[in-house]
């Protein structure tokens, strides 16, 4: 096995948490009654519906489109009628306008074959990627064809797949690698040939053995001297597969500040997104449904399920029978960058990876106090900036002078607030700041 | 906070095999005032009252242990008066203080009552009579620490009270001379240190540094001709050890960034040395990191972590 990688500066070690939905397969979910399919599912302008209330949609109809700027169409993941336009809960956003369907649960699924991707020209790629509502399903939402065609000035050499899943917790990419190798890897063979290189590695922490093993062998089938695919173990360590942090792990490159990844020649995809660019180009599937992880003690019976995008928190809670009475917190995302929510009735969208029901024993509800300098947050900061002076600037009435400290450089992976011995709110106190301080 | 309790535990143990009973009752004294005094001060300025986080009872402890054991026990009520009420909570409570409360508080009782905090150094006991200090008067058994003989009455003298060499070593290792209450030991808040080191609760930047700084320079100017100083007995001495891992580490006193946290380190030891060989007084621990406390922010504002991405003009 090849030595293994990590970033150098900060980082944490939190409990990895894994143990109750690692072993689970994949399971595929019993799709409810009804869909809110949020608008805006992606950093960008929100779909404009091309639909009308009361219409009739299939399975895999664009149901939403992009009227201008940066943006995907959206599609229906169930055939049924559209129910009305309305407004969704938004674990960020608070709410978010929405199509609701009824689903037709007569209408027999979709059945979807290989086409001869190898026959097709990178451009019409690109626009199968494109048209089947493609974005970075790991997290940030950003639209994939638009990584798949950078600047022409800065060629890209390498293609990484980020497959560390560092956030506690979440198994969704982990079973993803165990049961869809090959579909991961023939999607790498998509990207590379979209974007003209040869190199892809597949970055997954050293925890998931399994993963890496089975990773591996789906590699080496098939990568030739032309194409070559390596998997690449690296540290368990917090946060690895963040983009800036897992380039320099793989390449030893450091993205510039407010750069893209293209800058130093890299390009980025998480491996659940090569997954969907498998369907899309290679069965032309549309990106409808999601993988995703529920655990914690708080959910009666955690899984790894495959979902429709727009199923609510509430109709997966009813699946896996309910909640524990030890139930404390409802969290979306990971437990380090996800976000507490005070409602079920949230529909899962195309990035949602995980719901956590933490019980008490799993979260720390310290009151937080004052910070006593002790500098760990500046121990832990992957990106070298200094958490308490933000912290400090922020309680004392001054957000606005924070730049000086880099608060937009933070990419909010909580590394701070995880070490902070007074359990101060360092991750909303930048925010706080981001909103008020100048570029 | 309650870790670095437990390390500060056993050279209290110690003393009173050293002193005798009463450095148990000072202690207990400085302890309960600053909890105390920490409570009625939040009560009074209207702020959540924090003592369970253990952070008056260290100032407790530390104030006890930078006394001489011969000392009336009421003083340490007056210190942490001083510690907390003044130097902690009217500076803006923890988080906040300029100073290090502890070695404000020992400053201020060194001004205000000089002659207890100057003369009642007793001398080790030797047949672990721990009592017998009690009820007798301080005036006759009171002795000089090894620095306040070394300084005013030169090394012969020295060499005659103390014993030379290995043996000198071991007892002072050890914690068998006269001195403040709990920074004779050695070997324990050295092993107190290392375990705080273990825990990543310190790391070795401002004790190391300032120590080397105590040892080089204590070597180099300490003796009757250049470097022929004895930096061992430099280290061992007056409150080095204790100050080191205990006084100059509090995390809010001190600069958070590493190379600020060296240069706070050889500033202690620099001014330490500077008014141990040249000051008033046969020690300068605590002064020597009360001056350099102010200049942990400036150090701070000064030596920033180096940025991942720096973003063009966003700062420096």
């Amino acid at each position: 096995m090849t030595s293994l990688l990590t970033f150098p500066k900060g980082g944490v070690h939190p409990p990895a948490s894994k143990g109750l939905t690692e072993n689970l397969a994949i399971e595929v979910m019993a799709t409810p009654d009804e869909l809110e399919i949020i608008l805006g599912q992606h950093i960008g302008a929100p779909c404009t519906p091309t639909v009308a209330p009361k219409d009739a949609v299939q399975e895999g109809q664009v149901i939403g489109e992009v009227t201008k700027g940066l943006g995907v169409p959206l599609h229906a993941p169930v055939a049924g009628t559209i129910k009305s336009f309305g407004m969704s809960g938004h674990p960020m956003r608070v709410s978010a306008p929405s199509i609701t369907i009824q689903t037709n649960k007569e209408a027999a699924p979709v059945q979807y074959s290989r086409c001869d991707w190898q026959k097709l020209a990178k451009e019409e790629l690109l626009a199968k990627v494109h048209g089947a509502g493609i974005i970075g399903i790991g997290g940030a939402g950003f639209p994939s064809h638009v990584k798949l065609s950078p600047p022409p000035d800065n060629p890209v050499d390498t293609l990484i797949l980020n497959g560390a899943e560092c956030e506690p917790y979440i198994t969704a990419d982990h079973r993803q690698m165990l049961e869809r190798a090959q579909e991961i890897v023939e999607g790498a063979l998509v990207i590379l040939k979209i974007l003209g290189i040869t190199k892809c590695f597949i970055g997954i922490e050293n925890n998931k053995p399994d993963a890496i093993k089975t990773m591996t062998e789906a590699a080496a089938a098939v990568s030739t001297p032309e194409h070559t695919v390596v998997v690449q173990p690296l540290q368990v360590k917090y946060p690895q597969g963040s983009e800036k942090q897992l380039i320099q792990a793989i390449t030893g490159r450091k993205v510039p500040g407010f750069a893209l990844p293209s800058a130093v020649g890299v390009v980025v995809h998480n491996v659940s997104t090569a997954r969907a660019i498998y369907d899309a180009v290679v069965l032309s599937k549309p990106l409808y449904e999601k993988v995703m992880t529920i655990s914690g003690k708080g959910i009666k019976r955690p899984a790894n399920l495959l979902v429709k995008v727009g199923t609510k928190v509430s109709d997966i809670v009813e699946y896996l029978g309910g909640v524990t009475p030890e139930l404390a917190k409802i969290v979306m995302g990971g437990p380090m960058m996800g976000f507490a929510v005070s409602s079920l009735d949230i529909p899962v969208t195309k990035t949602t990876s995980s719901v956590l029901f933490l019980a008490e024993d799993e979260i720390d509800t310290t009151p937080h106090s004052q910070c006593i300098r002790c500098g760990w947050c500046l121990e832990a900061c992957p990106m070298g900036l200094e958490p308490k002076e933000v912290g400090l600037y922020v309680e004392a009435g001054r957000p606005q002078d924070t730049g000086q400290f880099g608060v937009f450089e933070c990419f909010e992976c909580g590394c701070c607030a995880y070490v902070c011995p007074a359990k101060r709110p360092l991750v909303q106190f930048v925010r706080l700041a981001k909103m008020k301080a100048k570029r | 906070m309650w870790t670095v309790v437990a390390c500060l535990v056993p050279p209290l143990v110690l003393s009173v095999f050293i002193f005798g009973i009463q450095t148990l009752l000072i202690t207990a004294v400085s302890v309960a005032s600053c909890v105390a005094v920490e409570a009625a001060t939040q009560k009074a300025m209207g702020r959540k009252i924090t003592i369970s986080d253990g952070s008056a009872v260290i100032t407790g402890m530390l104030i006890a242990f930078v006394i001489p054991p011969g000392v009336s026990p009421l003083l340490p009520i007056l210190g942490a008066v001083m510690a907390i009420a003044i130097g902690k909570h009217l500076l803006g409570g923890i988080g906040y203080n300029i100073f290090n409360p502890a070695l404000l508080a020992r400053a201020f009782l060194l001004a205000t009552f000089p002659v207890a905090m100057t003369s009642a150094w007793l001398p080790p006991l030797s047949d672990m009579a721990i009592f017998s200090y009690l009820g007798t008067s301080i005036d006759a058994v009171a002795t000089a620490t090894p620095l306040a003989v070394l300084k005013t009455q030169g090394l012969g003298a020295f060499t005659e009270q103390f014993g030379a060499a290995a043996n000198l070593y071991t007892n002072f290792f050890l914690g068998w001379r006269p001195g403040s209450i709990g920074e004779t030991s050695g070997l324990l808040i050295v092993l107190g240190g290392l375990y705080l080191l273990y825990r990543g609760y310190i790391t070795w930047h401002i004790p190391v540094s300032m120590l080397a700084t105590i040892a080089l320079l204590s070597w180099c100017f300490g003796g009757e001709v250049l470097f022929s100083g004895d930096p061992l007995l430099a280290v061992l001495s007056g409150g080095a050890l204790l100050g080191a891992f205990f006084m100059a580490t509090d995390y809010v006193t001190s600069p958070t960034n590493k190379t600020s946290q060296l240069i706070f380190g050889v500033g202690i030891g620099a001014l330490t040395v500077l008014i141990r060989l040249k000051g008033g007084y046969p020690e300068g621990i605590c002064y020597a990191i009360l001056l350099m406390n102010p200049v942990s922010p400036v150090l701070d504002g000064f030596f920033k972590p180096k940025r991942f991405a720096p973003l063009q003009g966003g700062g420096k």
